[in-house]
């Protein structure tokens, strides 16, 4: 049975039809083509499909979409202030400049979850980092310029 | 497939009265893994609680801690009171999974989902939790310690909710958690332990070693009575009391045993002056 839900994504409010077993990853990159969300495992290990919902990270490939009735979602490609605009987030600046990422696979779903690190914890330590980002796997880097890039994020959304 | 929606608990026990084939949902974490694998689920109906509010807040009261059914690990890690006050439930939350998950999983679920691997079981059962279930039937509370009676078999009736987990104010001078997994993130616990005293005495529970996560009744009398021990080896025969572990593809029963045994000597060696 089909259901309605509303919810907003970076911003904009949608009312969409969906099947309840739809799970909120498919929801973002097929109907509502935000394919800044990647899919790596769909089982909830590796972190990919990482998104903010009301403000708090989590994998989008383990929620259901109906379950984000009434929510607010963010995802990478809402994350700058300016989105749509040339304008990039601190922390998406700081990968970049950091050689945070490679293939760049891993890298949305790197920025969302450090960024709720980032809101809880504004001054991490390195290994506050590596727990927090435990749950982003990244095949590429070996992780040493990530961290450089969220340490460098922090100090600038500091205002360092 | 269906997924109901309540808007407050009062409409989530008439929905599940109604139909106890339901499944009750919080942050799914553990009901939505392999979900697009796993087709059969799709053809469940399921009663997701995320909408109701009144369930999510913890509070303290003057004796006691009340979680509420939907409170997640994150809930907890963010205040600042539960790391100085009851620390293990921060030690067990920040080894679960990884933020995404403790942003979702609940303490209910945990409980509910009954896994002898749990994490956050041991910890709330060295505190002493009570399990607070609701119908519309009425209400009752069930010591944690005795919830499960077998493999994912537990003293909650289809049409109940876990509404709230009350775990007790004390003063601890004991306060150990430890979990092996094959890797320091995102593992499923090979064993583990948790291990309290206060007033109300030791309390030891193990996870991963038993088909549901377990006090240790004859390790706690060796703490009680002070009995001597003199290496890990000397706890085997209350550990083999105590608990039952398998082999299976995480690990074996004998590395189970022998690995809680030592982590229990190393870690009581300097706090027992019976243990030499
Ligand atoms: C990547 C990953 C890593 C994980 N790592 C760990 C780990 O390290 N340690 C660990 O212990 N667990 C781990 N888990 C499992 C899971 O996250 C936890 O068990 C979590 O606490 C489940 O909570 P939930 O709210 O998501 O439960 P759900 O998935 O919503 O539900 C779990 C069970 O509880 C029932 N239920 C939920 N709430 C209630 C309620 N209020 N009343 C009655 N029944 C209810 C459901 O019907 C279901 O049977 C992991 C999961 C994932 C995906
Ligand atoms: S796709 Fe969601 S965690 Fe890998
Ligand atoms: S940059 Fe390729 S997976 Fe991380």
């Amino acid at each position: 049975m089909n259901r309605t839900i509303r919810l907003a994504v970076n911003g904009r409010e949608h009312s969409l039809e969906v099947e309840p077993r739809l799970l909120l990853a498919h929801l973002l990159r097929d109907r509502l083509d935000l394919t800044g969300t990647h899919i790596g495992c769909e089982t909830s290990l590796c972190g990919a499909c990482t998104v903010l919902v009301d403000g708090r990270a989590v994998k989008s490939c383990t929620l259901l979409a109906v379950q984000a009735e009434g929510r607010q979602v963010t995802t990478i490609e809402g994350l700058a202030e300016g989105a749509g605009t040339e304008q990039l987030h601190p922390l998406q600046e700081a990968f970049w400049n950091e050689h945070g990422l490679q293939c760049g696979f891993c890298t949305p779903g790197m920025i969302m979850t450090a960024h709720q690190l980032l809101e809880e914890n504004p001054e991490p330590s390195e290994d506050e980092i590596r727990h927090g980002l435990e749950g982003n796997l990244c095949r590429c880097t070996g992780y040493q310029n990530i961290v450089r890039a969220v340490q460098s994020a922090a100090a600038e959304l500091r205002g360092g | 497939m269906s997924v109901l929606l309540p808007a407050s608990l009062a409409e989530a026990l008439e929905t599940l009265a109604a139909d106890p084939d339901l499944v009750p949902m919080a942050g799914g974490t553990d009901l939505l893994v392999h979900w697009p694998q796993h087709t059969e689920l799709h053809e469940r109906s399921y009663l997701d609680l995320s909408g109701v509010e009144e369930l999510r807040p913890h509070r303290w009261e003057t004796d006691e801690l009340v979680l509420g059914g939907l409170t997640t690990y994150w809930d907890i890690i963010e205040d600042q009171r539960a790391w100085n006050e009851l620390p293990l439930l921060i030690d067990a939350a920040r080894q679960v999974g990884s933020i995404q998950i403790q942003t979702r999983g609940s303490w209910a679920g945990n409980i509910v989902n009954a896994s002898p691997a749990a994490d956050g079981v041991p910890v709330l059962m060295a505190y002493d939790a009570v399990v607070v279930l609701e119908s519309t039937r009425g209400r009752s509370e069930v010591p944690l310690s005795g919830f499960y009676s077998g493999y994912k078999e537990m003293r909650r009736s289809p049409d109940e909710l876990v509404t709230e987990i009350r775990v007790p104010r004390r003063a601890y001078d004991v306060q150990i958690f430890e979990k092996v997994g094959q890797r320091r993130a995102q593992a499923i616990t090979k064993v583990g332990v948790a291990v309290t005293r206060s007033d109300a005495g030791w309390r030891v529970v193990a996870n991963s070693v038993a088909p549901f996560v377990c006090r240790c009744p004859a390790v706690e009398r060796i703490l009680e009575q002070g009995t001597e021990v003199r290496g890990s080896d000397d706890l085997l025969p209350a550990i083999r009391e105590d608990v039952t572990p398998i082999d299976d593809i995480r690990s074996t029963a004998e590395y189970r045993e022998k690995v809680l045994a030592r982590l229990l000597y190393h870690d009581l060696l300097d706090l027992c002056p019976s243990f030499g």
